[in-house]
């Protein structure tokens, strides 16, 4: 079925309610509202979220966001807390004890820290043993929950808390971690990176492949924060467009090891493009800090060839041949 | 459970047990649109119903009916982030301040 995006507005129902208390203009609800869309409608949903924004924000005694099943767990264990619920299940499942015309699915969500960082071993721990889960993580590039502090995920050069830009050091020293490169190391059935943009088709259509793939998935979404990305709150969908024009975000999946990219710009843009709307990246546009927009650059670029690269190397030809 | 059998003043003895919430969805009964500062203003005549501002609003403050069109804000949750306003190519959004 193509995809038609006012059909699934109109018809599918919101699994992730208004009344939760995320920052205005933030880039993780319409997301992960949309992640929920793409399951069937008949099908029930069990998810549980690393302690991060989305937990803390969407889960406030006595409310909840989420009209499905809801796991309040750690930071670290998510995946964990997710690959016990998936397993009990299996098990309630062959024992008769849950009726077998009904389909639950299983979703952990954490946010970069809470899956780059914090979460990263019980991340790896379940996918390792197959459990049939999507995990997804909302990478926002920060520990934006508790004010902003660096994670693996923050961009090379970012002034966040705890890199603070200055005369000692120009932000973040190290250059950002590449998880869903570390996901495809697992050989997972299906792994993707993606984000909301224009009418989120790539994002549902992602998700819906790995909602409905059997066996481990990982989906890797791009999250802007207003907050600690310091761009004006209504920027959201441009910040997100510039992410992926400038290649810093490329959209790609993973499906058996073989790449596909699934969005590729007609043009590339510049990176300074990406940066300049983000008080983050200020520093890098006062007079002698020239080199690190081309570091930057070149990091993104070294990146993107080497994705081309893996697409080309896997691509169903030589999948055939092997 | 609502806000009038649960509120700050409940004494701990009185709370589900391991804090469990019953009620799916029912963040609902708390409305955030008070947080606003800045209000979205439709303007229907200018709108062409292409749809690009349906999925974007992060508290779902944009009502899709089942005839595929979308209506007026809803205020109750609508925090006023004006995505939606620099989503649309028609400028049928308008951003108002508030109380103005």
């Amino acid at each position: 079925m193509p995809y038609n995006l006012k059909e699934i507005i109109a018809e599918k129902p919101v699994r992730f309610t208004a009344g939760h208390r995320m920052c205005a203009g933030c880039g993780c609800p319409p997301a992960m509202r949309m992640i929920l869309r793409a399951l069937h409608p008949e099908d029930h949903a069990v998810v549980s979220v690393a302690t991060g924004c989305m937990e803390v924000s969407t889960f406030i005694y006595p409310y909840t966001s989420w009209t499905d099943s809801f796991i309040h767990t750690a930071f670290e264990c998510s995946a964990a807390t997710m690959s016990g619920v998936e397993a009990a299940y299996q098990s309630m499942k062959k024992q008769g004890k849950l009726p077998q015309d009904k389909n639950t699915k299983f979703l952990a969500f954490g946010g970069d820290g809470g899956t780059y960082d914090i979460g990263l071993q019980s991340l790896s721990g379940a996918m390792e043993r197959g459990h049939d889960m999507v995990y997804v993580c909302y990478d926002n590039g920060a520990y934006m929950n508790t004010g902003i502090q660096r994670s693996s995920a923050t961009p090379h050069f970012a002034d966040t808390t705890t890199s603070p830009a200055g005369k000692v050091i120009p932000g973040k020293m190290q250059p950002r971690k590449d998880l869903t490169e570390i996901l495809e190391a697992h050989h997972l059935p299906y792994v993707a990176q993606t984000i909301g943009v224009n009418n989120f088709k790539d994002l549902y259509e992602k998700a819906e492949k790995a909602i409905y793939t059997e066996g481990p998935t990982f989906l890797n979404v791009l999250a802007p924060c207003p907050r600690g990305w310091g761009y004006p709150t209504d920027m959201l969908m441009q910040i997100n467009k510039l992410a992926i024009d400038t290649c810093y975000w490329p959209l790609y999946e993973i499906e058996n090891g073989v790449y596909k990219i699934t969005y590729k710009p007609a043009k590339k843009l510049p990176i300074e493009e990406f940066l300049k709307p983000q008080k983050r990246f200020k520093h890098l546009f006062q007079p002698g800090n020239e080199w690190m927009i081309e570091a930057f650059q070149k990091e993104v670029d070294d990146r993107w060839e080497k994705l081309l690269q893996l697409e080309k190397a896997t691509s169903e030809p030589n999948a055939e041949a092997k | 459970m609502t806000e009038d059998n649960y509120n700050k003043n409940t004494p701990w003895q009185d709370l589900t047990p391991g804090g469990d919430i019953y009620t799916a969805g029912n963040a609902m009964e708390f409305k955030t649109g008070d947080w606003r500062s800045v209000r979205p203003v439709f303007l229907s005549e200018k709108c062409k119903q292409c749809g690009l501002c349906f999925p974007v609003c992060p508290d779902n403050a944009i009502p899709v009916g089942k005839d595929q069109k979308r209506t007026d804000f809803n205020y109750d949750y609508c925090k006023g982030c004006g995505v939606c306003a620099k989503t649309c190519p028609f400028g049928a959004i308008e951003m108002k301040e508030e109380g103005v």
